[in-house]
């Protein structure tokens, strides 16, 4: 308890000023979060900042403790090039330590695998050469020895889907390792949101990754409500929900389906194509888009559901769910597929919680966390999705986590459309308040979203810093492919689904 | 008379192999509940194909393209050597049968070295898989005729399978499903259908016929796919055979009824294809080696 006293303690979607974060040394740092994370703490952010004016870089570190439902964040200054590397006694800032040496010129010492996240140039602009590296050019781990051989896969791949390069080393048909290269998407966006937010903002956050649009949206809307001290109405908050849930349903639907096809079992895979199919047009019915862009915006949401297009969508949503049972019971039905699911792609509860896995590849390895249930914010506040579980940790018991999520989020969905709260469906923003941090956490279809605002004297943005849940989940998926057969990726891959742009940016 | 009945079989040979894969993709598809393609939609891709150029990679030599053409010559090959229904084959002599697996192993050896010419890992993994299961699939297919030769006293495919077909079933019945049953999984295996192969996915790594050809485009790819085509319906006759070995007298009727069959045969492959899902790579040698044990057994019942 003394450690996060030492912390400044903050709620899902509440704004405190910058000021009030404590700045640690590094010792202090240090124990703060290794002691945090010893305590069941998921580090949901690590980032550098460059304090306006200065020649030093903040590190940031927000802890979130599913526990209590609290966030606490500490930061530490760092104004030599090097400080000592967190990630030997705390894999969870792995990724985030590399990212900060690629962005900050930080070298964290004594990282066991230092390499470029994104392959981007320096964010500090009078440090270096400040050039950006060449894409995919760095030292891959390698195995040697007779009949080991290392097939490279990507970055451009046989399906329209997007690129990532991925290298196996293999013996025979066994895999030894898999170390997985990205940053073919990076756009800079989050150095583009600097100074904002501008016209051009939201649409940034609606891509950030396509498939999670209103993941994403919503994770943005609530830190910029929170920096403008507003007040979202209870009816917009509701069809937030109902958007998010039906996102989670389509997406999860079609990953049944998707899976399914990688198998080659045909009946689930076109039968659930076409529902994923259907609850995009439902969520069509509620905003015009299928990927529900434009729906939701600061201050509310743009599209008022009337009461017949709420009857329609309550209809809509009872027949795919039939359709959805058949399908998926097709599924669970057929030894084959079984035989292929089961035992494959195994990650333990030990390696998910040292990782910091996220999301429906977590609850799968029987850990219980949903940021809908451990830090509720809108309408989860009101009604509560159990979490769903499962303990093997395979393909099969993501797939089964799926399963079990989609028919909650249809509970869900049901339940809010039959007794749909009254009022107005937005509110005017205002300004943003000057200096203030916000942390912003929502469970979108793949893991938790995190966001995080930080607000200049001006009230313009600081530092925006996103995380998507594919920035945990990657190495999750190179570890759960460890002595595997090299035949199996696709499937392993499929059954974790993950954004290469919302890795990229 | 001989030679129109000559003149059927190489017809049927060129020209239904493509009309099987469109009877397998529309039973799929009806599974699915979907449209699918067209029937003919196998005609119109070779159509295409023969109609483009092909690009050929600089660090390949004479073995990457040669590897279609041997691939297609010794399926048309193979085709001459079986007998359609209760029909002579074109040609027959004393021994045919060893040619006829060979020539399959040899349009095998040319494919699986015009993968390794390219040099891509994927397609060196491919070609390890394919050796792999294709030497467990070859004791099954020997059994099988061992089994079929016992019965006729021959050793030639016409002779095996023409005259003492329809009575064989009442000698040696239970051998004949057993051997039936080892050679409906040889179809499958060598013919990279599910559940052992999935001829329709875009996943490289789980490929294992389909991966070897990757590099080959145009009328180079027309030659795989035609010859693959062909290959199946060469085993499909083989097996048609032993499973309904029919004959009405009436040798026109025969080709009707051998045509119907055929098209009854990949409708069964369409519906297993539908119902089953891929088996785990290491399983597909387990399997084989129970359809040697099966043949095997078929000649043990011979034998007692």
């Amino acid at each position: 308890m003394s450690e996060t006293l030492r912390m400044l303690t903050l709620h899902n979607g509440g704004a405190r000023p910058v000021q009030e974060v404590p700045t640690l040394d590094w010792q202090q740092f240090r124990s703060v979060i290794l002691n945090s994370v010893a305590s069941g703490a998921h580090v949901a952010a690590m980032f550098g900042h460059v304090p306006d004016g200065k020649d030093c870089v903040e590190i940031f570190a927000v802890l979130a403790d599913r526990e209590s439902g609290q966030i606490h964040v500490a930061k530490s200054t760092i104004s030599e090039n090097a400080y000592p590397s967190l990630t030997i006694d705390c894999p969870q800032v792995h990724l985030f330590e590399r990212e900060i040496a690629e962005q900050y010129e930080l070298l964290p010492e004594g990282h066991p695998w230092l390499k470029p996240v994104r392959f981007v140039k320096s964010h500090r602009s009078n440090h270096g050469t400040s050039k950006r590296p060449l894409i995919g050019v760095t030292d891959f781990y390698r195995v040697e020895g007779e009949e080991v051989h290392e097939v490279a896969v990507g970055p451009v791949h046989a399906g329209v889907i997007e690129p990532g390069h991925f290298r196996f080393q293999c013996h025979g048909e066994q895999v030894f390792h898999l170390e997985i290269s990205l940053g073919y998407q990076h756009r800079g966006v989050e150095s583009k949101l600097m100074g904002g937010p501008n016209k051009r903002t939201i649409h940034y956050m609606e891509t950030l990754s396509g498939d999670a649009t209103v993941g994403h949206t919503t994770a943005y809307c609530q830190s910029i409500e929170a920096l403008a001290g507003c007040k979202v109405p209870a009816r917009a908050q509701v069809l937030r929900g109902v958007a998010l849930e039906l996102e989670r349903l389509a997406n999860h639907t079609g990953d049944l389906g998707a899976l399914s096809g990688d198998v080659g079992f045909l009946p689930t895979a076109s039968y659930c194509g076409r529902l994923r199919g259907d609850f995009l047009n439902m969520t069509a019915l509620l905003c015009g888009s299928r990927l529900g862009r434009a729906l939701v915006r600061p201050g509310g949401i743009v599209y008022d559901l009337d009461e017949s297009r709420a009857k329609e969508l309550l209809n809509r949503l009872e027949t795919t769910m039939r359709d959805v049972t058949n399908a998926v019971d097709l599924l669970w039905n057929s030894s084959s597929t079984m035989s292929r699911f089961e035992e494959t792609g195994k990650l333990s509860l030990e390696t998910c919680e040292q990782l910091g896995i996220v999301g429906p590849a977590a609850r799968a390895c029987g850990l219980e966390c949903d940021v809908r249930n451990d830090f509720p914010a809108g309408i989860f506040r009101m009604s509560h999705i159990p979490v769903s579980t499962a303990v093997t940790g395979d393909v099969f018991a993501r797939a089964y986590v799926r399963w079990l999520e989609i028919q909650r989020s249809a509970d869900f969905v049901r339940e809010q459309l039959q007794a749909l709260v009254g009022g107005t469906i937005k509110t005017t923003l205002g300004e943003l308040a000057g200096e203030k941090i916000v942390v912003s956490l929502v469970e979108g279809w793949r893991g938790q979203i995190c966001h995080v605002a930080m607000t200049d004297p001006r009230g313009h943005i600081a530092r925006y810093k996103v995380v998507d849940p594919s920035f945990y989940n990657w190495m999750g998926l190179a570890l759960a492919m460890r002595n595997q057969q090299i035949s199996d990726f696709p499937l392993c891959n499929k059954s974790f689904n993950l954004s290469y742009c919302g890795h990229d940016l | 008379m001989l030679i129109s009945q000559i003149i059927v079989h190489v017809v049927l040979l060129l020209v239904m192999p493509p009309l099987l894969l469109g009877v397998i993709g529309k039973t799929k598809a009806l599974f699915g509940g979907r449209v699918g393609p067209p029937l003919f939609q196998a005609f119109f891709d070779l159509i295409k194909l023969f109609q483009k150029g092909s690009v050929i990679s600089s660090t390949t030599t004479w073995v990457f393209r040669a590897g279609p053409v041997v691939g297609l010559a010794t399926a048309i090959l193979a085709g001459l050597f079986i007998p359609f229904g209760g029909h002579a084959s074109p040609v027959s002599f004393s021994g045919d049968l060893i040619l006829f697996a060979y020539l399959f192993a040899l349009g095998r050896f040319f494919t699986a070295s015009a993968a390794l010419d390219t040099g891509s890992a994927f397609e060196g993994m491919g070609a390890a898989r394919e050796v792999t299961f294709s030497c467990l699939a070859e004791p099954a297919l020997f059994f099988g005729f061992l089994v079929l030769a016992k019965l006729s006293g021959s050793l030639s495919l016409t002779a095996m399978l023409d005259g003492p077909m329809p009575n064989s079933w009442g000698a040696a019945g239970a051998s004949l499903v057993l051997v039936a049953a080892s050679l409906f999984i040889v179809l499958l295996v060598e013919n990279s259908r599910i559940p052992f192969d999935d001829p329709n996915t875009h996943l490289e790594l789980t490929m294992i016929h389909e991966v070897m050809v990757l590099d080959h485009s145009g009328p180079a790819l027309g030659m795989i796919l035609y010859g693959a085509a062909m290959k199946l319906f060469v085993m499909c006759a083989l097996l048609l055979r032993i499973v309904a070995p029919f004959d009405s007298g009436n040798i026109w009727v025969d080709w009707g009824i051998f045509a119907v069959g055929m098209l009854a045969l990949a409708m069964v492959i369409g519906v297993v294809e539908s119902i089953m899902a891929r088996f785990k790579l290491t399983f597909v040698p387990t399997f084989l080696v129970a359809a040697c044990l099966l043949s095997a057994f078929g000649i043990i019942l011979l034998l007692r």
